[in-house]
């Protein structure tokens, strides 16, 4: 395999349109004719509309239509994510009068301009019947039930861990509660509808083109061919642009009644309401073990919230019977039904929350055998999957151990807590382990030789931000030998090939994969044309004897002749050659399984009198198979982290439990950690040699950044003072009581 | 948003309450940080806006008794990094710089600093009951969530935390406030210029109808060398205070002769705590001593269900502040 540009830690190729404002966004495209919609959102978070007045507001100058359940036109289903939609809540928007939560849509506006539409919105009289709002983890009158997985991925529990754990030598059980987080994109929602006689082409920001497309061509009734998703440049997605929300339909929908192009941007305060959240999760972890550290039952168990009509499991439990060679584990997980939008992915669902209980655990359990945190982790190393025993395709978890902590200082970590001080300060040193499912989705790709030599390679999903443009040419380059500027990549567009959900860690797996095999395909089939065709100087030889390398066309049987590509399709006589690639889904039935993982290290200083913490370091050694991009896979960690220290110490999406409202509805007071908060975060990509998730040996990044970061922090907090925070975020009076 | 008149008056303050006098319902506009997003939000909804952001001198000049008088328009950017409040009045420097963000800081005026409006989640949502919103609607924050709000000067009508940072700077430095309205003009003492919720948390300050604050005057400075402003919050910048501490001290050798000290983000009003002012004077400095001052400055306390960590932690943050500022004359 060439290796020019795979793994070089090249700048982003977008830069440059990016900060000349020439990359659009989904809100960003010139329309003739174009008007605006506001979507109106109830007052309550149970109930029905009993009545709803739109008379003052139909008559501000400017408002086109207002639509509410009593005059909209009809939606069908847009089915569910096996078929192939991105569509999230299962109740159609405005399609009745009830309210399940606070915020959901009861009304839209279309006007001439924003700001009249924005009146309009606020003329628009709601009387409600209100039902008692139904919130909180801490409720006990509500019903609880057994989660079942929407990924079709299940933690498995084995042996018997009740028992084992009643008869272990060393017994730790805690509770751990993390609170609810909204993903925030700096980019907002949007979406930008025309329709063209029955043809429907929606400007969206969304990681899902193809799923977008699939939702709306059936809740309008159309062949799928008449729909349209663009989404070339996505302002952060971290999974809450995965899903398709209320406002994409209602976009197209306001623009059918108009009958001219109609944009939606939600606002900042419809960020924390209408598009989906991390769930509340209260979870039991139980662990048993003998005095010398070897693990003997592992108890994980616990409640997530949910919505009243769709279920959605923040799977914390995923990594549990996994991540260490313990025989007996047990995990279970309960839902409990909410006055909340549905919950979402967001960015590590499941670790993020999880990995910081178990991760936090061992922690707990370290400190009680006077064992250090990383010889636990070595003592119950598991060399193979112990949860589906079968071997690991690739894992290097103790060479980021070691990396980690020798170039962290581990060693110079004080075991006693409270007991090292700075300045006035307590110093504490903190670890966790890192680790996310690597994942490969079904893809499509298509690759184009033009008649120049340069390259096309398309694709349906959109850049987000991660540096998928820059890898994708990279690995397009490689695969044909040629250089970058021969390579182009388009994104974002439905017209291209489909991808799947930019999500999970997974495009480069995924598109990445089907790049490489769409360059491949081109390959192919020159080598076949080139044998077959007469004027070929190749004409007659096998096709193994054809080889590319560097750009070239050689044949072992007629030494004498070099093509490049752009001679080879003179002697065909074609102006271009096309060529698709389908990259499979990396299915359940393989024999191997695919995680990434890393190692986590923190150093806090805490103020012994007011509590106030402070990361005045972070390392990260992570593995990921085969590095695309050593530039862009370090800010992907870097970013993981920078939200992991946020998780950790900051934020929170806060709900008036009585009125089911979200208070916080604001980055002002919805707090992420600015500049002053972050310390240089140090990444070290640890070698590791992956052969089984798909031909370019890379595993999903993304998301390690995250999982394990609040247990690093805590695990730092507690070597620091002695106290064991078991919330998240840790505010300043969960230090300064406890 | 509602349909709202705009007259900017640039000539005399007298001018501005004349125009103000004229449209009902009007409400002035400085820097516009917080009445914008008040009516955004529908919180605030005046039918017209008079601007006073380029009324008088919007600078800093030195007054006969040695102190200073800043324009009712100076930028808070301004003020924070005027050499003469850098080196004679850093408490109120180190305040101004620990609130909001540059940007806001360079768009918002002393006056609307000192007039700002409390951030309680409740007064801000229209859907939620608010008796400073709306007078006799309730207080959802009282049995809500609570973590923000007060401790000191509540009522059983309002829990709201003043905002303000500077606005704890000034009280400590016993600044005065200068106005004209159609009385005429008139000094109102920082510390009675803002009001206790008590029964009508919506009045909130000493300010009549169409009264316009057109500066604010320092008296001459007293505790320069030995100050502090301690802001303890929830990330390091760019968020209000959980709790905030001006501390003052005028010391001879290690006496002190006198004490200032002002709360933030604990109270209804920026709090002047008296009572531990008096019980630090004539003292030698000890940390038993700011240890006393800060249960003294607590004892009225009164918590709710989120925030009775705040007593603790002020507590802790007075007898830091305190330390601080005994210090600072030696550094």
């Amino acid at each position: 395999m060439s290796n020019e540009f795979i793994g070089k830690g090249l700048s982003r190729l977008e830069g440059p349109l990016k900060v000349t404002g020439k990359a659009r966004y989904s809100a960003e495209f010139p329309l003739k004719g174009i008007c605006y919609a506001v979507l109106v959102g109830s007052a309550i978070s149970a109930g029905r509309v009993r009545s709803i007045n739109t008379s003052k507001a139909e008559k501000t100058a400017g408002v086109i239509k207002i639509i509410t359940h009593e005059n909209r036109p009809p939606l069908s289903s847009p089915g569910d994510r096996l078929s192939g939609s991105a569509n999230s809540e299962k109740r159609l928007p405005l399609q009745d009068a009830e309210i399940n939560y606070a915020g959901q849509y009861i009304a839209l506006v279309i006007a001439e301009t924003l700001q009249s539409a924005q009146h309009a919105a606020e003329l628009i009289e709601v009387n409600y019947d209100k039902q008692p709002t139904v919130l909180g983890l801490k409720n006990k009158n509500i019903d609880r039930f057994p989660a079942k997985s929407q990924m079709g991925e299940i933690a498995k529990s084995r042996g018997d861990a009740k028992a084992e754990y009643g008869k272990a030598e060393v017994k730790l059980e805690s509770k751990y509660t993390t609170e609810a987080q909204n993903h925030n994109q700096m980019e907002p929602h949007a979406s930008t509808a025309i329709w063209d006689g029955d043809k429907l082409t929606v400007y969206d920001a969304s990681q899902y083109p193809a799923g977008v497309r699939n939702g709306l061509a059936k809740m309008f009734n159309i062949p799928l061919e008449n729909v349209r998703v663009v989404s070339h440049f996505v302002g952060g997605g971290f999974g809450g642009k995965g899903n398709m929300w209320q406002h994409v339909p209602l976009a197209a929908l306001a623009a059918r009644v108009a009958r001219r192009p109609v944009k939606i941007v939600l606002s900042r305060k419809q960020m924390f309401n209408n598009v989906g959240n991390r769930s509340e999760t209260e979870q039991r972890i139980a662990i048993g073990a003998n005095k010398d550290g070897t693990l003997k039952a592992i108890i994980h168990e616990g409640v997530s919230d949910t919505a009243m009509k769709d279920d959605f499991v923040e799977q914390f439990t995923i990594s549990t019977p996994m991540l260490y060679a313990c025989p007996n584990v047990d995990v279970a997980q309960e839902l409990v039904r909410v006055n909340k939008i549905l919950p979402t992915y967001m960015r590590a669902p499941g670790e993020a929350t999880g990995v910081w209980v178990i991760e936090s655990a061992l922690d707990e359990l370290a400190h009680a055998i006077n064992m250090d945190p990383i010889e636990l982790r070595m003592k119950n190393y598991a060399h193979q999957d112990p949860e589906k025993e079968r071997p690991f395709s690739s894992k290097a978890l103790d060479k980021c151990y070691q990396i980690g902590a020798e170039k962290f200082g581990w060693s110079k970590r004080y075991k006693s807590p409270g007991t090292n001080k700075r300045g006035g300060k307590l110093i504490g040193l903190g670890m966790a382990t890192a680790t996310r499912g690597a994942k490969r989705f079904g893809a499509k790709a298509s690759a184009r030789l033009n008649a120049d030599g340069s390259f096309l390679f398309r694709s349906s999903t959109p850049e987000q931000g991660t540096g998928s443009i820059t890898v994708m040419t990279q690995i397009g380059a490689d695969c044909m030998g040629v250089p970058l500027n021969k390579v182009t990549f388009e994104h974002g567009d439905t017209n291209f090939a489909a991808a799947p959900v930019a999500a999970g860690s997974a495009t480069v797996s995924s598109v990445g994969n089907a790049v490489w095999g769409a360059g491949k395909a081109i390959q192919k089939e020159l080598a076949e044309k080139l044998i077959a065709e007469k004027k070929s100087p190749f004409f007659g030889a096998s096709k193994d004897q054809i080889e590319f390398k560097d750009g070239a066309i050689t044949c072992s049987a007629k030494t004498k002749s070099k093509l490049d590509y752009a001679s080879a399709l003179k002697v065909l006589g074609q102006k271009s050659l096309d060529a698709k690639f389908d990259t499979d889904p990396f299915e359940k039935g393989q024999d191997h399984s695919t995680h990434g993982f890393g190692a986590h290290f923190a150093e806090v200083e805490v103020d012994p009198d007011l509590a106030i913490v402070s990361v005045k370091r972070f390392l990260s050694a992570v593995t990921c198979g085969r590095v695309m991009n050593e530039k862009t896979c370090k800010a992907q960690v870097q970013g993981g982290v920078i939200w992991g220290i946020s998780q950790a110490l900051m934020e929170s999406t806060i709900f008036d439990e009585r009125s089911g409202r979200v208070l916080n509805r604001g980055l002002d007071e919805y707090h992420i950690p600015v500049n002053a908060d972050i310390p240089e975060i140090e990444v070290h990509l640890v070698p590791e040699e992956e052969k089984h998730l798909g031909a370019l040996g890379a595993k999903g990044v993304g998301e390690i950044g995250i999982a394990g970061v609040p247990a690093a922090i805590a695990n730092a907090i507690f070597n620091a003072t002695g106290k064991r925070i078991r919330r998240l975020p840790i505010r300043i009076e969960d230090i300064l009581l406890s | 948003m509602k349909l709202f008149s705009y007259n900017k008056i640039s000539d005399t303050p007298q001018a501005a309450v004349a125009s103000a006098s004229q449209h009902p319902n009007a409400h002035y506009i400085g820097g516009g940080t917080n009445i914008i997003d008040l009516m955004k939000n529908m919180v605030m909804i005046p039918d017209s806006l008079i601007d006073v952001s380029e009324l008088g001198d919007p600078g800093i000049r030195s007054t006969s008794s040695g102190g200073i008088i800043i324009g009712a328009a100076a930028k808070n950017s301004y003020v924070a990094n005027h050499r003469t409040v850098r080196d004679k009045y850093p408490v109120l420097a180190r305040a101004l710089l620990s609130g909001a963000s540059p940007q806001l800081r360079n768009m918002a005026s002393t006056a609307g600093n000192a007039l700002q409006r409390t951030r309680c989640f409740y007064f801000y949502d229209t859907a939620s009951a608010c008796n400073k919103r709306e007078p006799g609607s309730g207080c959802d924050a009282m049995h809500g969530y609570n973590r923000m709000h007060a401790i000191l000067g509540t009522s059983d009508q309002c829990i709201a935390t003043h905002p303000s940072d500077m606005c704890v700077a000034m009280s400590c430095l016993d600044a005065i406030i200068h106005t004209v309205g159609k009385a005429g003009e008139r000094k109102i003492p920082f510390i009675d210029f803002h009001k206790l919720p008590e029964k009508t948390p919506h009045i909130e300050n000493a300010l009549q109808e169409n009264e316009l604050i057109t500066a604010i005057e320092l008296p001459a400075p007293l505790f320069t060398d030995s100050s502090c402003y301690l802001k303890i919050r929830d990330r390091a910048s760019y968020a209000f205070a959980l709790v905030s501490v001006a501390a003052g001290l005028d010391l001879s050798g290690g006496q002190i002769r006198n004490a200032r000290l002002a709360l933030g983000g604990v109270a209804t009003k920026p709090w002047r705590a008296v009572e531990a002012e008096e019980i630090l004077k004539g003292k030698n400095i000890s940390q038993d001593v700011f240890a006393a001052a800060a249960e003294s400055a607590l004892k009225q306390a009164k918590t709710f269900e989120h925030n009775a960590f705040k007593v603790e932690l002020a507590k802790k943050a007075i007898i830091r502040a305190l330390a601080i500022a005994s210090r600072s004359r030696q550094s």
